[in-house]
């Protein structure tokens, strides 16, 4: 039954397979985008004030470079953000780790967020793609927490070399009940902020 | 191109290359239309992304770090483990700046415990990680919920480093 195509309105054994897929939403440019374009604007121009029209320029030319290099990295983001919203069959996202997937669904979010590879272009369209397909805030909140806490990837590029295995370690020990605690604090919110109907 | 961007760009793409296939799998349809979606969002995105990285140099350059190393300063009790977490909130930069800061702190006698809680401040709430990554790719009721669920966290690493005494 997966093998049927998701936009296909077919009879399927799985009835919830055959309802349309989730679209996801195209963000409009809510006011974050304007908090954080006026922060912006405030900055270059204390570094304007500050060191002149060179100052400005530098850092420009600098995060010209360092935005031209990521690009690419966040098109492969988006793209498995897509397949993953196509391809995971959306009933059993829910299911394990939806609303009332319990402390199974924080753990599988857990798990996924530790293991997943790459960087913030690939973790948060992922997590993006998993809320569209049927994952609550509190296994979505289990995964992005694991991710940037018990991830592998910073701590073995960055957090070792620096901090030293001993700090590193302990950091890690310490952190692995954080990720399951957060999605489960942010389901008990949830549940109380929005319980009058789905948002 | 240091080995580690280059395994990070090879597992990247090849987790492209490998759910494309299974889309294909699934059909020419499937794999089409998210090859769409997955374009259409990077569309979206590119604007919002631009203004986060152009935008955090300037906002990087008027906090120096010399700032953050002062809040995460002597104090070894629980107001400083407070700074810390402000400090971890507060820091600029990718994770070289954050880490670094962290070593520096515990060179100069930063407690293990504040430094704990400022490195767990840092990674799940930064605000400059927020800007510039989370609120692009992901809703932004999400992201400040999320940021806002995980303020006593740091918290508590700190309590769980004080108790059983390490590192």
């Amino acid at each position: 039954m997966a093998e049927l195509l998701p936009k296909d309105p077919a009879p399927a054994d799985d009835a919830a397979e055959a309802e349309p897929r989730p679209r996801r939403k195209r963000k409009p440019i809510g006011w974050s985008m304007i908090v954080i374009g006026v922060l912006v604007a405030v900055s270059a121009t204390l570094v304007w004030r500050r060191d002149g029209i060179d100052g400005v320029l530098e850092i420009l030319t600098h995060d010209l470079t360092l935005f031209g290099g990521i690009l690419p990295r966040v098109f492969a983001g988006c793209l498995l953000g897509a397949f993953i919203a196509e391809i995971l069959p959306h009933e059993k996202v829910s299911r394990s780790l939806g609303p009332n997937s319990g402390l199974k669904g924080l753990l599988i979010g857990t798990a996924f967020g530790a293991i997943l590879p790459g960087g913030p272009f690939t973790a948060y369209p992922v997590a993006s793609a998993l809320l569209t397909v049927g994952a609550d805030f509190g296994a979505t909140i289990a995964m992005v927490v694991s991710w940037t806490l018990i991830g592998y990837g910073r701590a073995v590029a960055w957090e070792l070399p620096i901090l030293g295995p001993d700090f590193t370690l302990w950091r890690i020990v310490i952190s692995l009940p954080i990720p399951v605690l957060a999605g489960a604090l942010g389901r008990f919110v949830y549940v109380r902020m929005y319980s009058k109907g789905a948002p | 191109m240091s080995v580690s961007t280059l395994i990070i760009d090879v597992t990247l793409w090849g987790s492209v290359l490998v759910l494309g296939f299974i889309a294909f799998r699934r059909g020419r349809v499937v794999l089409t239309s998210s090859l769409r979606e997955g374009t259409m969002d990077f569309i979206n995105i590119v604007p919002r992304i631009a203004l986060g990285v152009l935008g955090s140099g300037y906002i990087a350059a008027v906090i120096p770090p010399e700032v953050i190393t002062g809040w995460l300063g002597p104090d070894s009790g629980w107001l400083g483990v407070l700074t810390a977490v402000i400090a971890g909130a507060a820091t600029p930069g990718g994770p070289v700046v954050g880490f670094s800061i962290g070593a520096v702190a515990l060179k100069v006698g930063g407690g293990p415990p504040q430094v704990i809680a400022y490195v767990i401040a840092w990674a799940l709430f930064a605000f400059q990680r927020l800007i510039l990554w989370e609120i692009p790719f992901m809703p932004a009721r999400f992201v400040w919920f999320r940021a806002a669920v995980s303020v006593p966290f740091p918290f508590l690493a700190a309590a769980i480093a004080m108790a059983i005494g390490r590192p």
